[in-house]
């Protein structure tokens, strides 16, 4: 298989950026146009959470890929995608607040408290948030080793998406389920480290609550 | 959204039939034609859903005038993704109730077991009044937004009435705990 140059990475990134900018702009151009059926706040709602989806999958499916094919600098893919899985998130969520709740901030703050559908997303949302914040080179290299540490949250964030998926359909389970399945293979990848990471934080609450008692 | 549906009452097709004093519920059901409604050929195409689709009501609310039995909306007959050739619509419960394609009906007096109670019977229960009070588990539903045109932009948020504005068809219930009976 060929190397992927530097150069050939720049045309990936420069296709990547047309696809997924044009098709947000493309479906908001035509929602707004009431070009979207009868329900145009349904479709920007589930166009920009599915989309958001897929791109968080995609983001994880690049390292193992890189590592798999011997490509390195397909990485040099990753923030870009997963600052567009944010980008789709975000617009999710605000299409949910300025279309579909229409500014009702009292209704917001109740269904983020009381839905566990609502909930999860929303926590998934500011995980992404903070990810996206903090994913310039210069904020990477301001926080050393602190930066992995946190950008590791996008494990915990992408399982809140799947739960989110998951709890807002009615009964059609078959693509949730597709979806889980997916995902399930790409932590799979990383089994080690997602291991790691659960026992280290399971770790940390026992040492925390051991603290606790001797206090006690 | 507000459909000018164009029917007849489901009352005066059931006093057609002289119906005994023991008929209870009335039992619907749609067609089961896989050739024709592909989503039926197998559960997972068709939502989970067991076919065929299967609702009921009782006795004295498929008698009230404002159940209706539809055959067309807007001033033409209905189109086959809205229920032709004939479907029910029961303004003041929520969407599922009205089931389209009906080619069976039947008296009994048993309470049928509706395809959503068999599908999620803690979310979607027998009755399905549109009550702004009882809140699926899922999600509120104490305001609705009214569909229209006008695309994206239309502030179309209002609060949900109760049986959704029909107050006549409230002592059907009146002795009913409607938070047990959703």
């Amino acid at each position: 298989m060929t190397r992927i140059t530097p150069a050939k990475a720049f045309w990936l990134k420069v296709t990547l950026h047309l696809t997924a900018l044009m098709l947000l702009i493309v479906t908001y151009y035509q929602a707004f146009t009431d070009q979207l059926g009868a329900e145009p706040v349904k479709a920007i709602l589930h166009f920009t959470g599915i989309g958001a989806f897929n791109l968080l999958l995609i983001s994880l499916l690049i390292s193992p890929l890189a590592r798999y094919l011997r490509q390195g600098q397909l990485v040099s893919l990753r923030r870009p995608i997963g600052l567009y899985a944010f980008t789709y998130a975000a617009c999710h969520f605000a299409s949910y607040l300025i279309f579909e709740l229409q500014f009702e901030w009292s209704l917001l703050l109740s269904e983020i408290l009381e839905r566990p559908y609502i909930s999860v997303g929303f926590v998934a949302l500011l995980i992404l948030t903070i990810l996206a914040i903090t994913s310039t080179k210069s904020i990477q290299i301001r926080m050393g080793r602190a930066w992995q540490k946190t950008h590791n949250w996008v494990y915990v964030a992408s399982l809140l998406v799947a739960l989110h998926y998951i709890w807002s359909v009615k009964s059609e389970l078959v693509q949730p389920i597709i979806y889980v399945l997916l995902l399930s293979i790409l932590l799979a990848t990383r089994r080690a480290k997602c291991l790691k990471l659960f026992k280290l934080a399971f770790n940390k609450r026992a040492k925390t609550q051991q603290t606790k008692k001797k206090l006690a | 959204m507000v459909v000018p549906w164009i029917g007849f009452s489901l009352a005066s097709l059931i006093k057609k039939v002289s119906p005994l004093s023991s008929a209870k519920y009335v039992v619907f059901e749609t067609l089961y034609d896989p050739e024709q409604m592909p989503g039926q050929r197998n559960r997972f195409t068709g939502g989970g859903i067991d076919y065929p689709y299967v609702e009921g009501l009782r006795q004295d609310e498929a008698m009230q005038p404002l159940t209706l039995m539809s055959v067309g909306l807007y001033g033409k007959t209905l189109p086959p993704q809205n229920g032709a050739p004939i479907r029910l619509v029961v303004p003041w419960k929520y969407g599922f109730k009205s089931i389209k394609s009906v080619v069976r009906i039947r008296l009994t007096d048993k309470k049928p077991s509706t395809t959503w109670e068999q599908l999620a019977a803690s979310e979607y229960g027998f009755y399905a009044n549109v009550n702004p009070e009882v809140d699926h588990p899922r999600w509120t539903q104490a305001s609705e937004r009214r569909i229209t045109t006008g695309g994206l932009f239309t502030r179309n948020r209002i609060p949900t009435q109760m049986f959704n504005g029909y107050p006549e068809v409230a002592s059907m219930y009146a002795d009913m705990d409607l938070s047990k009976y959703y």
